[in-house]
This record gives structure tokens, sequence and C-alpha cells, in this order.
């Protein structure tokens, strides 16, 4: 059922990457529960470009869950208190009226803040160049049945593969790992039979990337997997680890 | 000028591989010395620039996003099609290329349409080996299911995020390329023009989203893969950046607009809630395989759908398609869904809406499998609209999802323009005038993987391209209009917000353009684009600067945009007196309320070539011509 709600919002305001920021706060009156967290924060933009402010802000796209744009912490929580859910899917249901709610942007070193809660997360990018994909050239490639992939392995190269790169497993680590998204993308690959022949190298080269990137490492904390909206589960961190073990000792990659 | 696509000459089956005999090539060694730009990253842009660098040529990619993953190729859901005929259905490359050429309702270009279906095979081999973890079954093979418009199952999938994988699958070829450093990647920028110099595509000039600066890039060849224009309807599936703003300033620069007024309207949306609603979201086709598409008869039937019994209930597409069923393509499920609204039955708080129903599924096949197939959906739907689909039918509405229209290009890719190519979503070319589902994904990748590697060779080894530099008049002039134009946005200093004005002009065009169009609406509609234009110019107030991030500005240069273009796609609606697949002019159907094409006058690609502001666009007509199908009304019954 349709309902509004009042609430009070602490936005974290900064104007570029080398400025200071600080939490301002909005009123956000009339919010229909029905919204997206996005929809409330275009209706709070509205306002403030017609009373002569600027806007906040925010980084979104697909606004389905998939693209993986968008993401601010929500009252502590990486894309807010649903389980499983992007921010963009958020919807103001879960919230009651009257409720404060405290939106900041990413927290990591490696992940430098643009403005107000857009966030720079080049170093994914840096860490899949480093070696998350299959060498193949385009063409000259074997008939697609011609490897039969076990149905649990496809299964499970899915459920890793499903990582949409937000960073909200970087955000929620004390640490800001990076592994959760390394682990994701080491499983999706490492899983396949066309993934093997590079999978001490990939883990190799990936895992050193992260390190130079800044990263952290894993002290299985699990807020990762608590906060990833589409639930990776640490399972992936333990294959990453194997996978970096067998490498380092009995591959003869270096 | 008259339009020449460029078809080979032979038998259609034969065509490609002779044109890619008599393509002049690029030697191994010369390609290095070959600058292009790729402007987009997703299904047909990141396969094309990975493709063009593992070739050897030197690679500029620009994406509008943080991250080349992110393009919105990633939210197609369902599938990607192709002939491989595993499941022993009877398929086969000429099927799918007939159902093609069928389902865009004979409007589009025959030999293109083959080609399609020729390399759709090799795209799945090149999929699995990138590690795309496609469904299989329990023996390891791949999995394939059916898809709305076909009677085989061609259609392979990864779950529900079919385009999110083949998207990561170009993304880490693309990634492997800036490792080898045969790729720049250049992310957060804005194509705000193309460069031509000497009639020839030599570069463009972008905005650098963080810092607002604008930047020159020059090259030997430009290629567009900008995706379509849906948000011109202001509510549709497509992402928020999707924009009509690169093949728009193509267009004013000498490339010709084709068929802009096809878009295609998908028939499994969430209906829509509220004004401050900012997209609709769409479920993948796919659940048409198992739910059952139904209305009350009776007209204003407010029960909930629990309490309708079966006997009073329209199952509107098996009633009226018996062999497809629930299967019909989407532009005859879409316009069959509003003619049930349209006569009251709609359900649902707003009436504008019809349920797709899954009970008689489960009953069949058991909840775990119908989880197994649709988990992640119903889990979206339940997300959006707090109800349970697995208890409840969904409630569907059609939504603007995919433009068929866009760029022409000719067999080799390249507009009207030397050196501009267009791929994918951008360039008007296979889909005719609706698309089949799971064919998007298939045409962005064969474009950027099969069809263009080899096509820009045969241009750059014909082509004199004398050398340039980013110092040349025709850049600095470039920058200069683009400038100006950012100032002049940021001085309008109105009232009325840029989402405001946009708003407005999707409800114009959703009423007047959209799933059922006639001549006076059009007229009406064009008149009212012109007003809105006018006031966006004299009322939006743009804040901030052109000098830092800066999403309001982005937007309004887009809205400003899309508010001409609008007028184009009403100019071509207008001209093009038939209906054929997601055109569907009223005062043209058949007595079933089907539409009815004209081909004695309108078997053409309307293309459309700028005059100049305020100047109406010139037509140029490309005639199709069929020798291998027989044009016929279609039929899905």
């Amino acid at each position: 059922m349709t309902k509004t709600i009042s609430l009070t919002l602490k936005i974290w305001r900064q104007n570029g990457p080398g400025e200071k920021g600080r939490l301002e706060t909005y009123p956000a009156d009339d919010i229909s529960t029905d919204m997206s967290f996005l929809e409330m924060l275009d209706v709070i933009n509205e306002k403030l470009t017609l009373s002569g402010q600027n806007p906040i802000a925010f980084d979104h796209d697909c606004r389905e869950g998939i693209c993986g744009m968008c993401g601010a912490v929500v009252n502590g929580r990486a894309h807010g208190p649903e389980k499983g859910t992007t921010l963009c899917q958020l919807h103001m249901r879960h919230f009651k009226d009257g409720d404060t709610i405290v939106i900041e942007p990413w927290r990591a070193r490696t992940f430098p803040v643009i403005k107000d809660l857009v966030v720079d997360r080049g170093a994914f990018d840096t860490i899949i160049q480093a070696g998350g994909f299959i060498s193949v050239n385009t063409g000259g490639t074997p008939d697609a049945n011609a490897i039969p992939v076990a149905h649990q392995a496809a299964e499970k190269a899915m459920d890793a593969a499903a990582c949409i790169g937000c960073g909200a497993c970087v955000a929620a680590c004390p640490n800001a790992s990076a592994m959760l998204f390394l682990g994701a993308k080491i499983s999706h690959l490492g899983l396949l039979p066309q993934g093997r022949p590079e999978a001490a190298r990939r883990a190799l080269n990936m895992l050193q990337a992260m390190d130079h990137l800044g990263f952290g490492n894993c002290t299985n904390e699990r807020e990762c997997e608590a906060e990833c909206p589409k639930e990776i589960s640490i399972v992936n961190i333990a294959r990453l680890n194997r996978e970096f073990f067998k490498a380092a000792f009995f591959s003869d990659q270096t | 000028m008259a339009l020449d696509a460029k078809i080979p000459a032979g038998p259609l089956a034969e065509k490609w591989d002779r044109h890619r005999f008599e393509l002049k090539m690029v030697n191994p060694a010369n390609k290095r010395k070959y600058e292009v730009i790729v402007i987009g990253t997703g299904l047909a842009g990141g396969s094309a620039a990975a493709s063009l660098a593992e070739l050897g040529y030197n690679v500029k990619a620009f994406c509008i996003q943080d991250s080349p993953r992110r393009a919105h190729s990633i939210a197609a859901q369902g599938g990607i099609n192709a002939a491989k005929n595993y499941p022993n259905d009877g398929d086969s490359i000429w099927r799918l290329f007939y159902d093609t050429v069928k389902g865009g309702d004979f409007r589009s270009r025959e030999a293109n349409v083959y080609r399609l279906a020729q390399v759709s095979n090799h795209i799945i081999d090149q999929c699995v080996a990138q590690g795309i973890p496609f469904a299989r079954e329990y023996g390891g093979l791949l999995a394939n299911r059916s898809f709305g418009g076909a009677q085989v199952s061609r259609t392979f999938y990864a779950r529900g995020q079919t385009g999110q994988q083949l998207l990561l699958g170009a993304y880490s070829a693309l990634s492997r390329q800036v490792a080898a450093g045969k790729v720049k990647l250049f992310v957060r920028r804005e194509l705000l023009d193309v460069v031509i110099i000497n009639g020839q595509a030599r570069g463009i000039v972008v905005r650098d989203l963080i810092s607002g600066a604008l930047e020159r890039y020059d090259a030997h060849a430009v290629v567009l893969c900008t995706g379509g224009y849906g948000n011109v309807f202001f509510l549709s599936t497509n992402a928020m950046t999707s924009n009509a703003t690169a093949i728009y300033r193509a267009y004013k620069k000498g490339a010709f607009l084709a068929n802009p007024c096809f878009t295609q309207i998908h028939p499994t949306c969430i209906p829509v809630h509220g004004t401050y609603q900012s997209k609709l979201t769409l479920m993948s086709e796919s659940l048409r395989n198992d739910g059952r598409v139904w209305v009350p008869k009776k007209a204003g039937d407010k029960r909930a759908p629990g309490q309708i019994p079966e006997s009073e209930r329209d199952y509107f597409l098996e009633e009226k398609y018996p062999s497809f069923g629930n299967l019909v393509p989407r532009d005859v499920a879409s316009r069959n869904a509003k003619e049930q609204c349209d006569q009251g039955k709609g359900v649902g708080e707003t009436g504008l809406a019809v349920y797709l129903d899954f009970a008689d599924a489960i009953k069949r096949d058991g909840k775990d499998v119908i989880e197994n197939k649709y988990g992640n959906l119903f889990q979206m739907y339940e997300k959006i609209t707090d109800e349970n689909p697995y208890e409840a039918p969904m409630r569907i509405y059609p939504a603007v999802h995919y433009t068929m229209g866009g760029l022409w290009v000719d067999y080799n890719l390249m507009s009207t323009v030397d050196g501009l190519f267009v791929l994918g979503e951008a360039n008007f070319s296979d889909h005719g005038a609706n698309r089949l589902g799971a064919s998007a994904l298939m045409q962005g990748l064969a474009d950027g993987y099969f069809v263009l590697p080899y096509t820009i060779g045969g241009y750059l080894a014909g082509a004199e391209l004398p050398k340039i530099s980013t110092d040349h008049p025709a850049f600095e002039l470039s920058q200069q209009n683009v400038q100006s134009r950012i100032s002049q946005l940021l001085s309008i200093n109105g009232n009325r917000t840029v989402d405001d004005i946009q708003r407005h002009l999707g409800l114009i065009m959703w009423e007047y353009c959209g799933m059922s169009r006639n001549n006076e609406g059009l007229a009406k509609a064009r008149v009212k684009v012109q007003q809105l234009r006018e006031e966006f110019w004299k009322n939006a107030r743009v804040p901030g600067s052109g000098t830092d991030f800066n999403q309001s500005l982005e937007n309004a240069g887009r809205v400003a945009d899309f508010l001409e273009f609008a007028e184009l796609m009403i100019i071509d609606a207008l001209a093009r007196q038939e209906s054929c697949g997601g055109h569907f002019n009223e005062a043209f159907q058949t007595e079933g309320h089907e539409a009815r094409r004209d081909d004695k006058n309108f078997c053409h690609v309307a293309a459309w070539e700028y005059a100049g502001d305020g100047q109406d666009p010139r037509l140029h007509k490309e005639p199709l011509v069929f020798e291998n199908v027989e044009l016929s009304q279609r039929s899905y019954k």
C-alpha cells in the first residue's frame, strides 16, 4: 500500500577530490514508500536545483541492480539495510516515518571521492586488466559444445560471475580488501575448464595488482559477504587462497 | 545523394564469404599504423575495440560510465540467439534468418540479416571460449530455451543475466588489450562532436565528465557504438545515461538517420506507479515461456485475481494466436495488452496492466523448477512491487525498450560519412520494424566481433587518409561549437528543471508516437515538441558550472538533443503511411487489428539527412529488395 513518510537526511557533501567534506542536513518530506532510494534522492535534487543550490552528485545508471554503478553507505551499511540489494533497488518502504538517514560515499583509500557520493573505482579495472580474462582472440575457437562443462561447475561459476563490481565489499571491509571481488573473478574463470590453463598466472598477477593498488588483505570479518548485493559467498575467497597457494608453491609461474 | 548499401552480388548464402574475399586488406605489419576510435563499450563497442586491438590496430576506447563493464548491454536478461540447432528441433541459419526478417515485418535488409544468422554460431563459440558461464544440461552440454517469435529453442542464456555475462566477456577481452597496450581506455567521457575533415570522420571532441575539460582525439576512423535512444520517452527500460547525443551529433555532421520512428515497446515490464518514477523495469520475455497472460473477461472487474474463476478469465494471446500463444513477437503482445486495457479490462490500481500468471506452471513443474529458471526475476519483481509472484500473478505492462532505428549504415556498417562506422543498437540495420527477443545481443556481438574487424580493413586499405593532428581548424571549430552550447545551457537559468521537461517530452512521445499512432496525433505532437523545445531554451534551469563534475549539465545536453531528435521521430512516423512492426498507424490495420504494411509504397528504409536548423530534413529512400523471401502478412495464429 502506498503511503508517504518524512525523513531527515544527513548527506556527505564534498566538492572535489582534494577538498574537505562535511555532512549536511536536508529534510525529505512526503516521500512515497514505493519510491526507490535513488528516486528519493532525485526528488531532493529537484528541490535543491529549484532553490538555487547544487544538487547531490551520486553515481547511478541502470537502476535495476545490475550495472554496479550506484552505491553509498546508508546508516553505516553499504547499499543500505536490505540484504542482497543494490541502492537503486532499495525501496523507501524499508524506512519509517521520522527516521534520520546518514548517506556517505564508499570509504576506502583506493576509491578516492570525486564529488559528494561519487567515488573513483578505477582500481577494479586495473585488477581485471592484470589477469581477469581468458586469453583467446576473436575467431578460431572450437565448437561451443566441444568442451563439456559439468552442470554444477557452470552453476558455481555463474554464482561467482554474478559480481557487479560495485565496490560494496571494499567499503564494508575494515581492511578495505578487494578479496571478494578478486575471489569472484578467480572462481568464475578457474571453475571452468577454459580458464584452467591460465589459473596460476591469473591468481598471482591479480593478487599482486591488488596489493600494489593498496587494498588490504582478508582477515575473515565476513562483512563483504554480508553486504554484497549479489550475495557472493566468501567461499570464493577460500578458492582464491587455494589458487594462490597452488600457484605460488607448485606451479612453474614466478 | 543516392544511397548505396553496397550489398555484394551473388547468392544470399555466399555474399558474406565473397565480400570478405573481395575486401581490400591491411597488411598485418601496417595495422599498427592505424588509430581507431571506438565510442561506447557495450557489447558492440567492447567486442569491436578488443577485436581490432587483437588484429594490431591502435584503439582508443571511450565510455560514459566509470568503467567499460557498466554499459547498458549489461541489463539484457533473457538470452542470445544462434542457429546451432543443438536441440535438433529443426533450426538452421536459414530459419534464423527467415524468422528475423519476418519478425522485423520485412523492413530490414536481407543480406545483413542473413550474415547475422551466419555469424551467430561463431558468437556462441567465442563466448564459451571466453568463459561465459552459459546454462548447461547435466551432461555438460549447453542448454537452450525458446523465446518470443520463434518456434525453435535457439536461445542460449546465463540465468536471467545473459547480457551481463556477455558484456563481462567482451570487457575481459578489452581489459586484456588494455594490459597489452593496444587499447587506451578513457572512462567518464561523453562524445559531444564528431570531427570531419575532407569528408572523412577523423576525430572527436569529448567532455571529461570529472573535470569538465573538453578534449580532442584524432584517428583514421571513428566507430560509434552508443546504443539506443529509448530515453526520448523519459520512462523506458534504458539506463539513465542512455542517450541519442552521439548519433544525433553525427547526424548533424552528415550521417543519415534511418527509420527513427521504429521503436520497440516491450510487453513484459513492471507497470508505472508514480510521477516520481525514474525508469521502468523489464521482466525478461523468457517469462512468457511459462507465464500465461490474461485479463478478466468483464471490463471493470476489480476482484482480486484469485477470486476470478477460470471461466471468467480471458487468456487473450492464447485465444487469438493458438500456434504461438504467449510467445508472439513483442510488438504483437504489446499491442494486444494495450487493446485489452483500452477496453477497460486492465488490472491493478491504474488499470494499465495485465496479468502474467505462473500458477499453472508451478502446479505442473513445481516451485523449485520455476525458481531455478526465473528466481532472480521473481525476486526483482517482489523488491519493486512488494508482491510475491509465486502466490499472486505478476502485473505487467508494455514499456519502451529498444530502438530499431539509428544511423544508416551500408553492408560494411559505414554511415554516409566516410570512416564513420556505427555498430549495435546505434545503427538501424538488422531488426527492421520490430526486433525479436534475444536478437540484440546477437547483433551487437556480430557487429563487433565478426563484421567490423573485416570491413574496417577494407575502408582503411582503400582510403586516402592524409596526416592530420588535433590542431586542425576543424577540431578548433568543433570544440568552439561544443563550448558555446555548454555556455548557453548554463546561462538559461530558468525555473524548470531539466528532468521535468524531459518527463513532459516523454509524455508527449508516449501518447502520440508510442504503441499506436495516428496522423492527427503526430501532427499535434510535432507542434508540442517544438513548443517544449522553445520552453527548454527559455526556462530550463541548469545549475553549477561547466568546469567540474556536473550531472545536471550532462543531462541538460542530452535532453536538448532529445528535444530535436523527437521531432525527427515524429516526421519519420508521419512520412511512413503504413503500419509495420512496432510502427502502428491506426489508419492502416487489418480486420484483426494487425499492422497492415504497404509494400508497394513503403518497402524502403527512410534515411533522413540534416538540412540545417529549422529546416525540414531531407528524405532519402533505400529500396528494400527481397530476392529470397516472399513478403507476406505476418501471421502468428
